[in-house]
């Protein structure tokens, strides 16, 4: 089992320029859930997912790990409990599965220090944690996009960090594996107890698989969470802009936003054709 | 769902695949070791006199043998010491460069870094009237000053790799001219001997002029070697590195001096030999596998491509050849097909 | 409401360049490359007076300066047809490929037409100009063809970044081959070497003669093919739609572009970035419309090269820079912008 981590956002502010993304911002990050960062496009969700992981830094404010500044503590001891996985990872042509996954190895080794056996276990679990083992082989470039990002995972977990942050870990997917990448992550929560942190894009699949909700709107946190109290019509016109009916999924009992256009509703055929002569 | 613990199987497979690799790397760099001896033997046999195998180890270890002790020893062994050392840094600083920009046509040869320090060498040769180790040092602070311009120029802006080739090429294009109003200047006398130190040459090899490329191999090679797992890690992108505990820029600019100065060296000693830097790289993958970490094995491939093209350039055909336009010759082709590789792939370049 | 009327009238406007405005960016080009034209025959390591110089103009050589201008028509005229060649042909290529990098240089062209003349010089005896134009101008088709080929492998066809980098590397994979032919080669490097350089220093009346033809006929396939060209700027498949025969267009549209640069190669040496820079400085002027865009491309370029053969005999008096060096200090920095004003995507 891992150890319990506080990840802590306080009054972070940054801005590109002119430009304020993040607006003194705070955050305590639950330790050992789930959580999933919402929001609109350009609401500063992976600006600030960015920054936790000191790939930005702050204007002011700190994001505390342990009661200490990520942007301040050696990049080695961060990466050795903080894990990351970026939007658009690139693999570098020819490069196999087992060695893509052994890369997440570098935080664990000196500068001429030489493989060893827990290095070997590391990668052997995280590819079976991910189901990869048998893509071992294989060379990352001929892998299908869920295969690819589960060798992705499975890298971020060879790193063996107790805190997974996470930036749209579901884009370019289709709905399938989607469902099974965030369930493989689950698997990782429930099992070992490790801390995740992922920007989602999709509302209903953020509700669905986190423990916690982050709804982002200009710069700050509007709404955080149980699902359930976070995802309410009320959120979703504010942070989006759009009117919505939030039933309860019937098949995980979670919220289920369904979101309402200006047609296609009950009513809206008829305002249609009114408005038609003018 | 219960904590995976690593099956039997999935922990031998990984580390027979490890095992197995390590080995196969271990004997191509064997061979490719190997094959370097061979051909250095050869290039102090063979000559306008030819010296036996015995006479030629005895000069080594430093016997004297009558005539061979001369030809052998002060004419040819500079040359084929001055061919490994800048095989070794040019191949060696090619690969650095190729894997932290993440593409094989990165390299200093494509991006105006050689061109820098060949303009700043024929400057200081021809108008300034330079030579030695002063050459040398132009050479290196002009690499360095276009290796910097060129990345501010492609990252200042945001932006990545392709970007970074094409401003390189531009830099070099309007190097190249420069260069060849240097040689516009130089009398004719010197024009011969220009062209031929442009185009990359090993005539005339002397240990006073190998005295700075060894000391920067000496130096610098360690330096590289020490940043290999952080080049491993950046070839996963500069977020991916930075998650897995590498300072990107510092990484990078380590990188960046100490391949710089390698090619600097090298270059200031023996010329651009064209497309080395390029080449070695691309070949050693293709041998050894992209298992692990390229510098050393790009590093060799680097010396027996320019000892062999340099055997090849003096007697494979009826004139002499120097190195460069024989590495020019077979490289740009394989230039060309690499593009034709990529592209066909639909790879992004 | 007047306002946002007003308003949209002057967008219009702007989108239909008002030829007002063209005819007098014409105008200014006309009399700007006169002004130089005249600089460059009173310019040099002797300045002439006004005087001498209509004399000399008049086929007078009792002075030294009326001989030295006498001198200088030939190069003036020369530098005035190689930039207004290179500044079509590279508009042309820029339109065919619809590539904002393409450029005789980029492309490879250049170094193709280069090869094939110092193969000629060194192999094959050639020594007249005429020689000189017909090796180049092959030359430079079959590398045109050839980067156009390997740029357009894969996906997405010929973007700007496969096209560039493919053309830079047959251009290093020609370099190669030129050095290698012309190396062992001591008794004619010299020959080689002056003429690699590229200038407009050693001109006559004998040697623009020959390339008149070549000039001319590329001119005219050119200019024709101007309004085919702005449908291909639509994408093909739009092109395709309006009418035009795309494949056509395009080698009618090439083929006036290697005459051009083939031509201007062979007698000037091997040029760069003229095509490349003159232009997109011209798309600032008139606008994209290839009617306009491709003459004020060879009058600019006429202009570039004549105020670069200028700028050459001024900066290192006594002595002379050649216009290829000059254009090349002044081009690449026009296209390393170029490459950083475009987003990485659309490279």
């Amino acid at each position: 089992m891992t150890h319990n981590h506080t990840l802590v956002v306080d009054t972070l502010s940054l801005a590109y320029g002119d430009r304020t993304v993040i607006d003194a911002l705070d955050l305590a990050v639950p330790s050992g859930r789930i959580s999933a960062i919402v929001g609109p496009n350009a609401c500063g969700k992976s600006t600030l997912l960015r920054t936790m992981s000191r790939l930005l830094a702050p204007r002011t404010g700190h994001v505390l790990l342990d009661g200490a500044s990520v942007h301040r503590m050696p990049a080695k001891e961060l990466a050795r409990t903080m894990g990351l996985l970026p939007q658009s990872p690139t693999a570098p042509e020819g490069i196999t599965v087992a060695d893509l996954v052994g890369r997440g190895r570098q935080p664990h080794q000196g500068i001429f220090s030489r493989w060893t056996r827990a290095d070997d276990v590391a990668v052997a679990d995280a590819l079976d944690a991910t189901q990869t083992a048998e893509l071992a082989d294989r060379a990352v470039d001929e892998l299908s996009g869920g295969q690819r990002q589960r060798v992705w995972i499975a890298m971020a977990l060879a790193q063996q960090t107790d805190v997974l942050l996470l930036d749209e870990p579901t884009t370019f997917l289709d709905v399938s594996h989607q469902i099974e990448v965030l369930d493989l992550l689950t698997d990782l929560n429930r099992s070992k107890g490790t801390t995740i942190v992922m920007v989602l894009h999709d509302l209903n699949l953020a509700a669905r698989y986190a423990d916690h909700l982050v709804a982002l709107a200009g710069g700050r946190v509007y709404a955080e969470g149980e699902p359930a109290a976070v995802l309410t019509e009320d959120v979703v016109r504010v942070v989006f802009g759009i009117e919505s009916r939030v039933i309860t999924d019937p098949t995980s009992e979670k919220p289920l936003m369904l979101p309402m256009g200006r047609h296609h509703t009950r009513d809206a055929g008829a305002a249609t054709r009114h408005e038609e002569p003018t | 769902m219960s904590a995976p613990a690593a099956t039997g199987s999935t922990l031998d497979r990984v580390l027979g695949a490890r095992v197995r690799r390590a080995k196969g790397r271990r004997r191509v760099m064997l061979i490719l070791v190997a094959l370097i001896a061979v051909v250095v033997v050869v290039s102090l046999m063979v000559g306008q006199t030819f010296y036996s195998f015995t006479d030629v180890v005895r000069v080594i270890l430093g016997q004297d043998v009558p005539g061979a002790s001369f030809t052998v020893g002060r004419l040819r062994l500079p040359r084929v010491v001055l061919a490994t050392a800048a095989g070794l840094s040019f191949g060696m600083a090619g690969v650095a460069f190729q894997t932290m920009l993440r593409n094989p046509l990165a390299s200093p040869d494509i991006i105006g870094i050689s061109a820098g320090a060949s303009a700043a060498a024929a400057f200081a040769i021809v108008i300034l009237g330079l030579s030695g180790t002063a050459v040398s040092l132009v050479a290196i602070v002009a690499g360095l000053a276009i290796a910097l311009l060129v990345y501010l120029l492609a990252f200042k802006g945001g932006g990545g790799g392709s970007r970074l080739i094409l401003i390189g090429i531009g830099i070099a294009a309007m190097l190249d001219s420069v260069t060849a109003y240097v040689i516009s200047r130089a009398g004719q006398w010197d024009l011969q001997e220009t062209l031929r130190w442009l185009s990359g040459s090993l005539n005339g090899a002397s240990w006073q002029q190998l005295a700075p490329t060894l000391l920067a191999l000496v130096v610098l090679a360690p330096v590289l070697l020490g940043q290999s797992r952080n080049l491993a890690s950046l070839q996963l992108g500069d977020d991916t590195a930075s998650a897995l505990g590498v300072r990107v820029e510092r990484s990078r600019l380590t990188v960046l001096v100490a391949a710089v100065g390698l090619i600097a060296f090298a270059t200031a000693a023996a010329g651009p030999i064209a497309f080395v830097a390029f080449l070695s790289g691309p070949i050693a993958a293709r041998i050894v596998g992209p298992r692990g970490s390229l510098l050393v094995p790009s590093a060799l491939v680097g010396a027996a491509l320019v000892l062999v093209a340099d055997l090849c350039g003096q007697y494979a055909f009826g004139t002499r050849y120097p190195v460069g336009v024989v590495t020019g010759v077979l490289g740009a082709p394989y230039l060309v097909y690499l593009i034709v590789r990529t592209n066909r792939a639909g790879g992004s370049l | 409401m007047t306002a946002t009327i007003t308003r949209r009238d002057s967008n219009v406007a702007s989108l239909r360049r008002p030829n007002r405005v063209r005819l007098s960016w014409l105008l200014a080009l006309v009399v700007l490359l006169a002004l130089l034209m005249v600089a460059s025959l009173a310019i040099g390591s002797r300045t002439v007076s006004i005087g001498d110089m209509l004399l000399g103009l008049g086929g007078s050589l009792d002075t030294l300066g009326q001989a030295a201008v006498n001198k200088r028509v030939p190069r003036t005229l020369l530098a005035a047809i190689v930039g207004a060649a290179l500044g079509l042909a590279g508009a042309v290529m820029q339109a065919v490929t619809r590539n904002p990098l393409a450029d005789p240089s980029i492309l490879g062209v250049n170094m193709g037409a280069s090869l094939a003349v110092v193969t000629g010089i060194a192999w094959f005896g050639l020594s007249t100009a005429t020689g000189y134009i017909w090796a180049a101008v092959a030359g430079a088709a079959v590398a045109a063809v050839f980067v156009y080929t390997v740029g357009s492998l894969g996906r997405g066809g010929a973007t700007p970044l496969k096209l560039a980098l493919a053309g830079a590397a047959t251009s290093a994979a020609l370099a190669s081959f030129v050095t290698a032919v012309s190396l062992p080669r001591g008794d004619i490097s010299a020959t080689i070497v002056s003429w690699q350089i590229g200038g407009v220093g050693g001109a006559s009346f004998d040697s623009i003669r020959p390339m008149l033809p070549f000039f001319v006929a590329g001119c005219a396939i050119s200019l024709l093919a101007a309004r085919s060209l702005n449908s291909l700027a639509l994408g093909d498949d739009v092109a395709a739609s309006l009418g035009e025969r795309v494949a056509v267009v395009r080698v009618v549209a090439a083929l006036g572009a290697v005459l051009l640069c083939g031509a201007a190669t062979a007698i000037a040496g091997p040029i760069g970035f003229v095509g490349l820079v003159v232009p997109h400085l011209c798309r600032l002027l008139v606008g994209v419309d290839q009617r306009w865009l491709l003459p004020f491309s060879a009058l600019a370029g006429a202009v570039l090269l004549v105020a670069a053969d200028v700028i050459g005999r001024v900066v290192a008096r006594p002595g002379e820079i050649d216009v290829g060096i000059i254009t090349a200090l002044i081009g690449a920095p026009v296209f390393i912008a170029i490459v950083r004003r475009q987003r990485v995507r659309a490279l």
